[in-house]
C-alpha cells in the first residue's frame, strides 16, 4: 500500500550516513576513543610512576645496583617474600575455592554473615591486621598458647608472615570465584550425573575446567597482594634479618636511611620478578580459556 | 524398558509442582507430555531420570520394567536424558561430549579407547554429524548442539530416553526435521521414548501416545487421535487445536445449565448461504475476516443476535463458491460438538438438526436459544 513511503524511509536512513558501513564493525563503537583512555590512564596511574623507579635506581653505577640487589641480605629477603607468598596464595586457592563452593551452593544459618566477614582482610588497616594476628599468636596469645607446645612458633618466625599473608589474600580467591560458581549451570551437572559420572569425575572434569580461569585470577590476585604487603607483616614477622625480613621492608629501610637509589635498586628487582610472575600466570589463564571455556 | 510412576507427587516449598501422578508406558513406546508452561511436565520427567525425588519414597514409586528404582540416583538408573538447552560440555570437542559417558564407567568395564572412538563415530553418523567430531559445542548450530546432546544420551545404550523440549529452541523448518528424524529413529533403536512439548502439533505428529497434563495432575492419556476427537475435558479440547466455545443454555429454565460449555471445531463447521433452508436449528452469524493464506481459509464470524465471535474453517474451494465478504450474513451448521455439562463430557451430533446425546435430553433448540 504505502510501498514507496516505506522504502524513501529506508533509503534516507541509509543515505544519511553518507558512509558505506565499515567492515569489521563492533555492535559497540568507540573502540578507538575507549583504548585511548584505557593507555592513558594506565600510564598516568601506573606506568609512569613506577618508571620513576628505574630512574632513580639508574642514579647509581650497574656494579653498585648489582651488589645491592644481590646482597645476602636482600637475596634471603627475596626468598622470603616470594616463597611465603606464593604457599599463602596456593593455601588460600585451596581453601578459597572451598569456602566459595561452600557459600555459592550451601544454605545454612549464619551464611550472610560468613559472606560479609569475607571482606574484612579488604577494609581492615593492615596494621591493625598485623597487631591482631600478633596478640593471638604470640607465645601467651590466644591460639599461640596452643601451638607453642607443638612447636608452632606463629610469631615472629616465618609461620606468621605465611599466616598474616594468607589472612590478606584470603577474600581474592573467594570473591573470584563466587559469580563463576554462581552462574554455572546447574543442567551440566546433571548430565554428568545421567551420564553416571561420579562427583569427583563431575567435579575435576566439568565444572573445574570453567572455574579453572577465575581461580588462577583469584591465585594471582591473592599472590600479588601477598608480595606487596608490608603493615600487617612488620608486626608479626619480628622483622630479623636473612629470616624474617621481607622485600618491602627493606626497601623502607633504605628509604629512611635516605639511600634512596639503593631503595629503588631492590624495588626495581621486585617489580621485574612481580611482573614476570603475574604474566606467567596470566599466560596460563589464557590457555585454561582456551579450553574451550571462552569460546562459549 | 517399560516405564510405571504410581502415585508421583512433588512440592517445592509450598507450591505443588504434581499431585499424584500416575504414568504407565509400555516398552518401546515414544510418548510425549504435553501441557502448559508450569503444568509439571519437566519436574516428572526429572523425576524418572532421578534427578529429583518425589516428596515420600513409600507412597510413590517409580518402576522400570517392573523394578523399583524410586531412590535410585540418576547414573544407575540407564537414562538416556537430553536438557531443553542441550547442557553440552562446553570446554569439550563433540567427540570428548559424546565420549564422556563411556569414559565414565569403572576402569574393568571400560571399553578401550579405540572402541569407544569407533563407537563415537558411530553415533555421530547416526545424528548425521560425521566430520563434525573435533568441533567444540560453541561452534554447532542449535540443531546440531540438540544432535550432540541426543548422540551423547545414546551412547551409553540407555534403556529409557527423556527428552526435555528437545526442539523448543529451533526455528520451525529445523523444528520438523528433527521431529521427523526422531521418529524413524526412534523406531528403528526401539527405545522407550518420553518426550516434553508444549507444541501440541508435534505431540500429535510424532507420538504413540500423547499424555496431557494441567496444573501438575494428568488430563488425560491416549493415542492422537483419541486426544484429539474424545478429550475428556474442557482443558483437553481447548488445549489441543483450535476451538468454539459457545456457553450453551444461556436463557434457559435451569440455573445449572448456565455452566454448559458447548465447543466446536472451526472444521466441523459448515457455512451455507443465508437463504438455505435445509436445517431448521441452523445459526445466523455475520461474517468479519475472510483470511485465504493457506491450504484453508478461516473465516471469522460473529453470532447474529449475541454477537458471540468463532471462527470456521473451510475449503478454498468453498469460500470461493459462498463468495464470502465482510458483512454478509450467513447459516451455520455445526456437524459436530462436543459438551461438558457439568465437567461430563458428552458426545453430539447435529447433523439432522436435533441434537443427538448419549445422556443428555438438551435439544438443540435449548442449547442455541
Ligand atoms: N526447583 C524448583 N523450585 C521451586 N519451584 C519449582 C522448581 N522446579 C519447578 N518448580 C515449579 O514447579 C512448577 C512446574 O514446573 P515444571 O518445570 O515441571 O513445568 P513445565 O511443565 O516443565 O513448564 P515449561 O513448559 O515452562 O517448561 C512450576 O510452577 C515451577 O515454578
Ligand atoms: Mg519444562
Amino acid at each position: 500500500m504505502n510501498d514507496t513511503s516505506d522504502s524513501n524511509d529506508i533509503s534516507s536512513a541509509f543515505g544519511r550516513g553518507g558512509k558505506a558501513p565499515r567492515a569489521n564493525r563492533r555492535v559497540l563503537p568507540g573502540f578507538g576513543l575507549s583504548l585511548g583512555f584505557a593507555v592513558s590512564y594506565l600510564s598516568l596511574i601506573v606506568l609512569i610512576p613506577l618508571a620513576g623507579v628505574f630512574l632513580r635506581a639508574s642514579e647509581i653505577s650497574w656494579e653498585e645496583f648489582w651488589s645491592i640487589v644481590t646482597s645476602r641480605r636482600v637475596v634471603a629477603s627475596y626468598k622470603i617474600t616470594f616463597g611465603i607468598s606464593l604457599a599463602a596464595a596456593a593455601t588460600n586457592a585451596v581453601f578459597g575455592l572451598i569456602a566459595a563452593w561452600v557459600l555459592v551452593r550451601y544454605s545454612f544459618p549464619g551464611r550472610r554473615i560468613f559472606d560479609a566477614i569475607v571482606d574484612l582482610p579488604f577494609a581492615l588497616p593492615t596494621a591493625v591486621a598485623g597487631i591482631a594476628l600478633t596478640t593471638i599468636y604470640a607465645e601467651n596469645g590466644f591460639l599461640g598458647q596452643y601451638l607453642y607446645p607443638l612447636g608452632l612458633e606463629t610469631a615472629y618466625s616465618r609461620i606468621g608472615i605465611y599466616i598474616a599473608l594468607t589472612f590478606i589474600g584470603l577474600p581474592f580467591v573467594i570473591r573470584s570465584l563466587q559469580p563463576v560458581l554462581e552462574s554455572l549451570d546447574k543442567e551440566v551437572e546433571e548430565a554428568s550425573a545421567t551420564l553416571g559420572a561420579g562427583r569427583w569425575r563431575t567435579f575435576f572434569r566439568v565444572i573445574f575446567p570453567a572455574i579453572l580461569p577465575a581461580w588462577l585470577t583469584g591465585f594471582s590476585l591473592a599472590y600479588a597482594r601477598a608480595i606487596g604487603e608490608y603493615g600487617s607483616i612488620i608486626f608479626i614477622s619480628g622483622n630479623m634479618p636473612l629470616r624474617t625480613e621481607i622485600t618491602p621492608l627493606i626497601i623502607v629501610q633504605r628509604l629512611e636511611n635516605f639511600q634512596v637509589a639503593q631503595a629503588a635498586a631492590v624495588a626495581a628487582v621486585m617489580l621485574v620478578a612481580s611482573f614476570a610472575i603475574l604474566l606467567v600466570i596470566n599466560v596460563l589463564q589464557r590457555w585454561s580459556e582456551s579450553l574451550g571455556q571462552a569460546r562459549g | 524398558m517399560s516405564i510405571k510412576a504410581i502415585q508421583i507427587s512433588k512440592t517445592f516449598g509450598t507450591f505443588k509442582a504434581l499431585e499424584n501422578v500416575s504414568l504407565e508406558v509400555p516398552d518401546g513406546k515414544l510418548v510425549s507430555l504435553l501441557g502448559p508452561s508450569g503444568s509439571g511436565k519437566t519436574t516428572l520427567l526429572r523425576i524418572l531420570a532421578g534427578l529429583e525425588f518425589p516428596d515420600s519414597l513409600e507412597t510413590s514409586r517409580v518402576l522400570f520394567h517392573g523394578k523399583d528404582v524410586t531412590a535410585a540416583p540418576a547414573g544407575r538408573r540407564g537414562v538416556g536424558f537430553v536438557f531443553q538447552h542441550y547442557a553440552l560440555f562446553k570446554h569439550m570437542t563433540v567427540e570428548s561430549n559424546v565420549a564422556f559417558g563411556l569414559n565414565s564407567l569403572p576402569r574393568k568395564e571400560r571399553p578401550a579407547k579405540d572402541v569407544i572412538l569407533t563407537r563415537v563415530c558411530e553415533l555421530l553418523q547416526l545424528v548425521h554429524l560425521d566430520g563434525l567430531g573435533g568441533r567444540y559445542p560453541s561452534e554447532l548450530s542449535g540443531g546440531q548442539r540438540q544432535r550432540v546432546a541426543l548422540a551423547r544420551a545414546l551412547a551409553m545404550n540407555p534403556k529409557v530416553l527423556l527428552l526435555d523440549e528437545p526442539f523448543g529452541a529451533l526455528d520451525a523448518k529445523v523444528r520438523k526435521d528433527l521431529r521427523r528424524w526422531l521418529r524413524t529413529f526412534q523406531e528403528e533403536i526401539k527405545v522407550t521414548t518420553i518426550f516434553v512439548t508444549h507444541d501440541q502439533d508435534e505431540a500429535l505428529e510424532l507420538a504413540d501416545e500423547v499424555v496431557v497434563m494441567n496444573n501438575a495432575r494428568i488430563e488425560q492419556v491416549g493415542d492422537p487421535q483419541t486426544v484429539y476427537d474424545r478429550p475428556v475435558s474442557p482443558f483437553v479440547i481447548e488445549f489441543l487445536g483450535n476451538v468454539n466455545r459457545f456457553v450453551a443454555g444461556v436463557g434457559s429454565e435451569t440455573k445449572d445449565r448456565e455452566k454448559d460449555v458447548l465447543y466446536v471445531r472451526p472444521h466441523d463447521v459448515e457455512l451455507e448461504p443465508e437463504d438455505h433452508e435445509t436445517h431448521a436449528y441452523a445459526l445466523k452469524a455475520k461474517v468479519q475476516h475472510v483470511f485465504s493464506a493457506g491450504n484453508y481459509g478461516r473465516v471469522a464470524l460473529e453470532r447474529v443476535g449475541t454477537r458471540e465471535p468463532f471462527e470456521a474453517e473451510v475449503s478454498r474451494e468453498r469460500l470461493r463458491e459462498l463468495d464470502l465478504v465482510p458483512g454478509r450474513v450467513v447459516s451455520v451448521i455445526f456437524r459436530h460438538v462436543r459438551l461438558f455439562p457439568k465437567g461430563e463430557f458428552l458426545e453430539a451430533d447435529i447433523r439432522d438438526g436435533s441434537l443427538v446425546a448419549s445422556t443428555s435430553s438438551f435439544s438443540a433448540k435449548t442449547m442455541y436459544s
